[in-house]
């Protein structure tokens, strides 16, 4: 197994995704048989061979530096399923002692 | 008079004063409503709005040659964003999401004057090779309803195909223009990575993504690449390589251009019809005058694998901003920690989480090297493949997809399956390189296959130049789709 049921709920908490007993029962073969066949690179002779993360010829392009509109504070509440004021509300963090 | 099938044809009109946008909307709206019950390719579409923004089009005067798209109607992949449309990516974590700006090919399109019909159908996410992983609908082939589109941008591909609109934009991360343009019977283009800009665009795999567009015809196609093409200050991965006039180029024909087939891409689990098609297809093009010879890409065979570790590697990254925080619905919690988890358990569908997961796996530590690291790696000899072949070639010929389209529900429940119906496809996203498929011919069952054409970085035009020779030798690009009727 590349893969077994414990590791995927782990994962599910890792990536903060709940998964319900039969999505695990149902994800984890499933993601075993992609990782078995996914294993086909691990035969390929790569030591010499440079990574490739992405295919830009340059990086980080330099943008004029000059102010340009951007959201108002509404616009970027716009689609917040709760705010107060100007904010974002989120549950509480930290706990109350 | 009868709706225009094409961008040239709306654009005739017009210039001939036949047509206005306001007579266009109506029988957009017309065909819409006489097929899309039966398609199922759109997630959204105002007709109050769009007259309304028909009727402002004609205030402003006729057509100039700021506005080569003037009243041309199409339709935008749903995870393209549209200014106070909602644009949800056919999930339910962006329900009710409406944008707050324009995408810059929206900005672009909407500046060249044409007339935004709608959101198409998707795979959530783009997660997908069918449309059926949308969690609102599963779209239908118009070749046959009981078929998928193909997806990722399936509804878009559909659309086309049932001539509800000349054109589309889509979106390829592995084959999501081509695949469903080649199982619908349309064109369909994946740019070079960085030919247009991804801003906007709800990202799924950053160094793979690619906004296309999808038409009937070669030369709509570069019609709209013609607008959409172009670096922007508000993406730092789009180029600023010159856009030049690809429907002028395309009027130098094909004499003398050098074909390469690479055997890899017609290996074992390619359909004899599909084969057939392709074979014929390559035939018509020597005829037209190119020069056609076999090339070798011996590392295609890990193109899927290497794929699946680093497109869902980003896809985690990328999908980790879906937290009920700033948009979508909010589970209700009483902890932080709580709600995440179970905003995100009620939000993302099947194929997102196993998309997440295994990109979490592939990224967690003590697998990094052997999965991320290795992938990383044979992406760079994939690309190498492609590199080796400019200078003998200028462009391949393959077929898009290994087989017609398939039945809906016929690779639901097998990820694997379904990753596989891309194996034609996904090479050419991890080297970068566009690619444009074409209609040519059918299955004996009536259903579209796809030609593709590759050409090296930033030669679209060459594409263009093949695709459209090979339509003026050819009306497979004519038939019509049967939506049931």
């Amino acid at each position: 197994m590349a893969i077994s049921r414990d590791t995927v709920d782990y994962l599910g908490k890792l990536s903060r995704i709940a998964l319900s007993p039969e999505e695990l029962d149902k994800f984890s073969p499933q993601l075993d048989g992609i990782l078995r066949f996914v294993e086909k690179l691990k035969a390929l002779p790569v030591r010499e061979v440079p990574a490739t993360a992405h295919l830009l010829k340059q990086s980080a392009p330099m943008r004029e530096d000059r102010a340009r509109p951007g959201f108002s504070p509404d616009q970027a509440l716009q689609n917040a399923p709760e705010k107060e004021g100007p904010f974002f509300k989120v549950p509480p963090v930290i706990e109350a002692s | 008079m009868k709706l225009p099938e094409t961008i040239a044809g709306f654009q005739t009109a017009y210039r001939q004063k036949e047509l206005t946008p306001r007579e266009a909307v109506e029988g957009v709206l017309k065909r819409i409503e006489a097929v899309e019950p039966k398609v199922q390719a759109l997630l959204w579409s105002d007709p109050q709005r769009l007259r309304e923004a028909a009727r402002q089009l004609e205030q402003g005067g006729g057509p100039t040659s700021a506005t080569p798209l003037w009243g041309v109607p199409l339709l935008i992949k749903d995870n393209i964003c549209v200014e106070g449309v909602p644009t949800t990516c056919a999930s339910k974590i962006l329900a009710g999401f409406k944008a707050p700006y324009d995408a810059t090919v929206v900005a672009r399109l909407k500046r060249a004057g044409a007339l935004l019909v709608g959101m198409a159908n998707m795979d959530e996410f783009a997660f997908g090779s069918s449309c059926e992983f949308s969690a609102v609908k599963p779209t239908r082939n118009p070749w046959d309803l009981q078929r998928v589109p193909g997806g990722s941008s399936g509804g878009s591909a559909a659309a086309v195909a049932a001539r509800m609109i000349p054109g589309a934009l889509g979106s390829d991360t592995g084959g999501s223009i081509r695949q469903p343009a080649a199982f619908c019977g349309v064109a369909g283009l994946k740019p070079t990575y960085g030919r247009v800009s991804r801003y906007g665009l709800v990202a799924f795999a950053s160094s793979l993504d690619q906004i296309g567009p999808l038409t009937r015809e070669v030369g709509d196609n570069a019609r709209l690449l013609q607008v959409i093409a172009g670096q922007d200050p508000s993406d730092a991965t789009s180029s600023d390589a010159p856009v030049p006039d690809y429907v002028k180029g395309m009027g130098r024909g094909i004499q003398g251009l050098r074909i390469g087939i690479p055997k890899e891409f017609f290996s074992e689990g390619l359909e004899a019809e599909v084969r057939t098609a392709v074979e014929r297809a390559v035939e018509e093009l020597k005829k037209a005058g190119a020069a056609v010879q076999p090339v070798c890409l011996p590392h295609t065979e890990y193109a899927i694998p290497t794929y699946y570790v680093l497109a869902p590697a980003e896809a985690s990254s990328n999908l980790a901003r879906f937290d009920g925080v700033r948009y979508g619905p909010r589970a209700a919690a009483d902890s932080m920690e709580a709600m995440y988890l179970k905003s995100r358990e009620a939000g993302f569908g099947p194929e997102a989480k196993r998309r997440i997961i295994l990109g979490t796996f592939v990224l967690s530590s003590g697998y990094y090297d052997a999965y991320y690291g290795q992938a990383l790696k044979a992406r760079t000899l994939i690309k190498r493949d492609f590199d080796e072949n400019w200078e003998r070639v200028d462009a391949l010929a393959v077929p898009t997809t290994p087989t017609a389209a398939f039945r809906l529900g016929e690779k639901l429940d097998d990820p694997l399956t379904m990753y596989l119906s891309d194996i034609l496809t996904i090479s050419v996203n991890l080297a970068g390189v566009p690619a444009l498929s074409v209609p040519c011919g059918f299955t004996g069952k009536g259903l579209p296959i796809g030609l593709q054409l590759i050409a090296a970085p930033f030669a679209e035009e060459t594409l263009f130049r093949i695709g459209g020779a090979y339509q003026e030798r050819t009306d497979w690009h004519q038939k019509a789709a049967p939506c049931g009727n």
